[in-house]
């Protein structure tokens, strides 16, 4: 099993390493000069001299790129031009924000989706309608207005949840939970969607295999037969599912983050792209690159949990 | 060979037109399609259709809500909600064109290359696109906005190329499939470049899967402008665009909730139109590739069905009491436009502790019967006449909850496919306790003992292992050793085994039908063996019923019906058999199929292969009618089969 993982680490490093080459190239690469579009147009000479110099551009791209690596193969990513702090102190700061959303609607999603998918695979007509028109509507609606037309709903006009802001678990668990309910149902739609399809459409494949026919006929009761058996054949697809949804989530705290104004990494990627702020971005890009990983090793190792044909012996 | 070729060339060209054609056919796709050229019609044409300037103000009427001066209402500088929409249309819908264009200019050409030179150029453009898949691209699009601010352009440029994986293998994959085709080949054959077959032939063939994925794309590049703008990381905060209208409206949201709506819907309706869009093309796409048709069959675990009392055949009367006894099930199919029916008024009785074979060819009934009796038919099939006796209750009207008492512990069941029986992600162990717990309601180290019985019980050579191994680690017929022994863990009174041995090799067949007889003989239940192997038959059955297209036609002791049989598809089936032919006797292939349900005539089914057949066979229904003791045949024409036996 530790080899497995190990394996999986391993394989994980050119992804690692691509993401911040990518964001290297195009910063290099777009036609546009950094340095000015940071100070303005009205600074001096000196003034941008001075930021050409922090951000390293008097040097050709391959040192920037060696000397970035290096600095954060020893877990620096550099400073922040506009906060004028070490950029992994700001992450880490907002991290737990990000996690507490995107963990929070990938569960909301995987619970809700596999309820409903379930329920329109074992009932015809109806209900699987009503999935398909849920998706598309959930599918279709943009994050930041169903998160705005929720505020105008449940925080403006009832009261119910705070409109924007976050509370941190250690101030206060209620306030925590009540904070994220909002944000974490706005990124969690699609998510359900997406998720009720595909276990409808797995469970409805399981539901016809022989072995389902062998224990019924043996005496296993239907609730066993689609709570035990069914669902965990039929997870196995759904799980691959789940970790896009993950990711999507992550890519999703861009525009969540900013509606409901929550101090997390999306957030704070948009600020620091208004303050171009490069690695801040960069450092964010690295971020979510690793998050990337750790949701892709959760996945291979749920998958080989559920299904024993992949297991490494 | 050569016409095929030659008809495939010319697929490529009228498949495009009537696949329009059908497309148009569909609801949804023309309203998505009207929707959308209606949009971009509008946009084009703003300034001859909206009904005010884009900046221009009113501030005597601000978050004025819908009048009849402003149809969508005016926001908090009094500019008129309608014209800023239309305005704003034109810089999103560029936008999305942008992401298209980079997406197909890149995705396609590299896909075709992918998929057409295969290899490690193939490899290496799979080994990148997918980890630039793996990367949230908003990620790539903020480093791009943040040295570049204001220029739309550049992000959406950038946000497609980021798109070019998924093309590339939507690509790829579907020119894979093409490229095995026989007219590729023909192509080839006859001179054709390379080039010149992927723009005449393959293109074509391809279309569907890049509209869907264009589709697709175009949705998502809409929600991602619409975003970029909303957060105000694109244009200049004066010009309109749909989600920077968004934005303001967030920031009167506590005195005009109704602002949020217009912008909002739109972005909303134009990604759905996108999107059902694609979802349109993918299913006409489907349909012209013939692929089977995936229909969802929702319905599984049904409930007990209204039968109604199938007409009494005629049975002779019991030696003893049976313990199974059906009366006239019927089986039929129902689709949306008729029901066939599959199975015809089919009447025996199994008497305790008895072997009963079930023969005949695929197609005639027999699982079908078996699977109505244990009601684990498919959805689509259900039980349409009949009874079916189980000591003084009928099976087919009993309550689910009381039939369910009866599963594994009065009828239980094996089937043809032993490793696909079992449950892949369970134990054997644990599949076996669970069941054993279910029947005798012990305790868990109690059900792994007896779990382990029984794996010893069905000769498993090692049952520890065994128990602890998962159905993918054992053989065929291990496996069906299994299947046997969850089956026997109810005790049940009666097995049905549906073709038990026919996935198996021929040594362990027989080692499978040793191990059945022990079983029978050790417990006493009565087996249900559905076969059409004349050898199994012989080997352990005690009366035969032979069937044919959903009717029983022969029914007798297997000794008897070997030596003499009553009807011709039985002498056909024997005599078309090796190992029962006696020395020197020529061996028969039975002529012709099955015919299928739906196409029964009215007469007797078999006589369009029947040697012995007359008009009067044709004329009207045959019926069962009983030869001597316990002998049943459905032929006119008896006599001159028993002939032709004894003159042999």
């Amino acid at each position: 099993m530790t080899r497995a993982i190990g394996r999986r680490l391993a394989q994980s490093v050119p992804l690692l390493l691509i993401v911040p080459t990518i964001t290297f190239l195009l910063a290099a690469l777009i036609p546009g000069d950094v340095a000015r579009t940071i100070v303005g147009a009205n600074a001096s000479q000196a003034q941008y001299e001075q930021v050409r110099r922090s951000l390293g551009l008097n040097q050709p791209l391959y040192a920037r790129y060696w000397e970035w690596l290096g600095q954060a193969f020893h877990g620096s990513l550099g400073t922040s031009l506009f906060w004028q702090q070490p950029v992994t102190s700001l992450l880490n700061s907002r991290l737990p924000v990000t996690l507490s959303l995107v963990v929070g609607s990938t569960a909301v999603a995987a619970a809700g989706g596999a309820a409903l998918g379930t329920q329109a695979a074992l009932r015809a007509g109806a209900l699987g309608r009503l999935i398909d028109a849920i998706s598309l509507v959930g599918l279709a609606l943009p994050n930041f207005f169903l998160g705005l037309l929720l505020i105008a709903w449940f925080a403006v006009t009832l009261r119910l949840f705070p409109a924007t802001g976050y509370v941190s678990l250690i101030q206060s668990p209620g306030g925590w939970i009540r904070s994220l309910v909002l944000p974490v149902v706005t990124l969690a739609v699609p998510g359900t969607a997406v998720i009720a399809k595909q276990t409808r459409d797995a469970m409805s494949g399981i539901l016809d295999q022989p072995f389902i026919r062998t224990l019924r006929a043996a005496g296993v009761p239907r609730r066993s037969i689609i709570g035990r058996h069914a669902l965990r054949n039929a997870a196995i697809p759904v799980v691959t599912v789940t970790g896009l949804i993950f990711v999507g989530s992550l890519s999703g705290t861009v525009l969540v983050e900013s509606v409901f104004a929550l101090p997390g990494l999306g957030g704070l990627a948009v600020q620091a792209t208004s303050q171009h702020d490069l690695p801040l971005i960069q450092g964010v890009a690295v971020y979510f690159t690793v998050i990337v990983i750790c949701v892709n090793l959760v996945v291979d190792l749920a998958y080989s949990w559920l299904d024993p044909r992949v297991r490494v012996s | 060979m050569n016409a095929g070729p030659g008809l495939a060339l010319r697929r490529g060209a009228s498949s495009r037109r009537s696949f329009l054609r059908r497309l148009l056919r569909r609801p949804v796709a023309v309203v998505a399609l009207a929707f959308l050229l209606a949009l971009i019609l509008v946009c084009v044409a703003a300034p001859l259709v909206a009904p005010y300037a884009p900046g221009s103000q009113d501030l005597a009427d601000v978050l004025s809500g819908p009048t009849s001066h402003h149809v969508l209402g005016t926001d908090s500088l009094g500019r008129d909600v309608l014209s800023r929409l239309i305005y704003g249309g034109r810089r999103s819908l560029l936008s999305v064109a942008e992401g298209l264009a980079a997406v197909l200019v890149l995705g396609v050409p590299l896909g075709l290359a992918a998929g057409f030179a295969g290899g490690r150029a193939d490899r290496a453009l799979s080994r990148v696109s997918d980890m630039v898949l793996a990367i949230p691209p908003i990620i790539f699009v903020l480093v791009v906005v943040a040295v570049v601010p204001g220029n739309e352009d550049a992000a959406m440029l950038v946000f497609g190329l980021l798109g070019t994986p998924a093309m590339l293998r939507v690509v790829r994959s579907a020119t894979l499939k093409v490229r095995e085709e026989l007219y590729i080949t023909a192509a080839r054959l006859s001179g054709l470049s390379s080039p010149q077959i992927v723009r005449r032939h393959v293109l074509p063939r391809i279309s569907g899967p890049v509209i869907v994925q264009a589709s697709l794309f175009a949705a998502y590049a809409l929600l991602f402008e619409t975003g970029l703008a909303y957060l105000g990381l694109t244009v200049d905060p004066s010009a309109p665009t749909w989600g920077g209208m968004v934005a303001e409206a967030s920031a009167v949201i506590e005195q005009q909730e109704w602002l949020l709506i217009p912008s909002g819907t739109l972005i909303a309706l134009t990604i759905l139109a996108f999107g059902l869009l694609g979802d349109a093309v993918r299913d006409v796409a489907v349909v012209a590739d013939d692929a089977p048709d995936r229909v969802r069959r929702p319905v599984r675990f049904r409930k007990a069905a209204h039968v109604a009392a199938g007409d009494q055949a005629h049975l002779p009367a019991g030696r003893q009491a049976a313990l199974l006894s059906v009366r006239g099930l019927s089986v039929s199919r129902a689709s949306r436009e008729c029901s066939t029916l599959i199975v015809d008024s089919v009447s025996f009785d199994a008497y305790p502790g008895e072997t009963l074979g079930l023969v005949g060819e695929s197609g005639c009934g027999k699982s079908v019967t078996a699977l109505a009796l244990l009601r684990l038919l498919s959805a689509g099939l259900s039980v349409t006449g009949g009874r079916a006796h189980w000591s003084g209750r009928d099976l087919l009207r009993l309550p689910d909850r009381s039939f369910d008492e009866l599963r594994g512990s009065a009828l239980a069941y094996i089937s043809q496919e032993p490793q696909a029986s079992l449950d892949p992600t369970f134990t054997i162990g644990s599949q076996l306790a669970e069941v054993i717990r279910r029947h005798d309601r012990v305790p868990r180290p109690a059900a792994r003992a007896r779990a382990r019985d029984l794996l010893r019980q069905v000769e498993l050579p090692d049952p520890e292992r065994t128990a602890r191994a998962y159905p993918h680690e054992l053989s065929g017929g291990m496996a069906q050793r299994v299947a046997i022994a969850l089956a026997l863990a109810g005790r049940p009174e009666l097995l049905i085994a549906d073709e038990p041995t026919t996935a198996l090799d021929v040594t362990v067949q027989a080692e499978i039908l040793a191990l059945l007889r022990r079983l029978q003989h050790e417990t006493g239940m009565a087996l249900l063996l559905i076969t059409h192997d004349w050898g199994v038959l012989a080997d352990i059955c005690d009366r035969v019923i032979v069937m044919y297209a959903g009717q029983i036609v022969e029914q007798g002791v297997a000794q008897e019906l070997f030596d003499g049989p009553l009807h011709p598809y039985t002498l056909g089936l024997l005599r078309s058999h090796p190992s029962l032919a006696r020395p020197g006797q020529r061996l028969d292939a039975l002529p012709g199929r099955v015919v299928p349900p739906g196409a029964w005539p009215a007469g007797c089914r078999f006589a369009v292969r029947c040697r012995f057949a007359r008009d009067a066979c044709q004329a009207g229904p045959v019926g069962l009618a009983e030869h001597g003791d316990d002998r049943l045949s459905r032929c006119l024409r008896v006599e001159q089969v028993l002939e032709e036996v004894s003159a042999r």
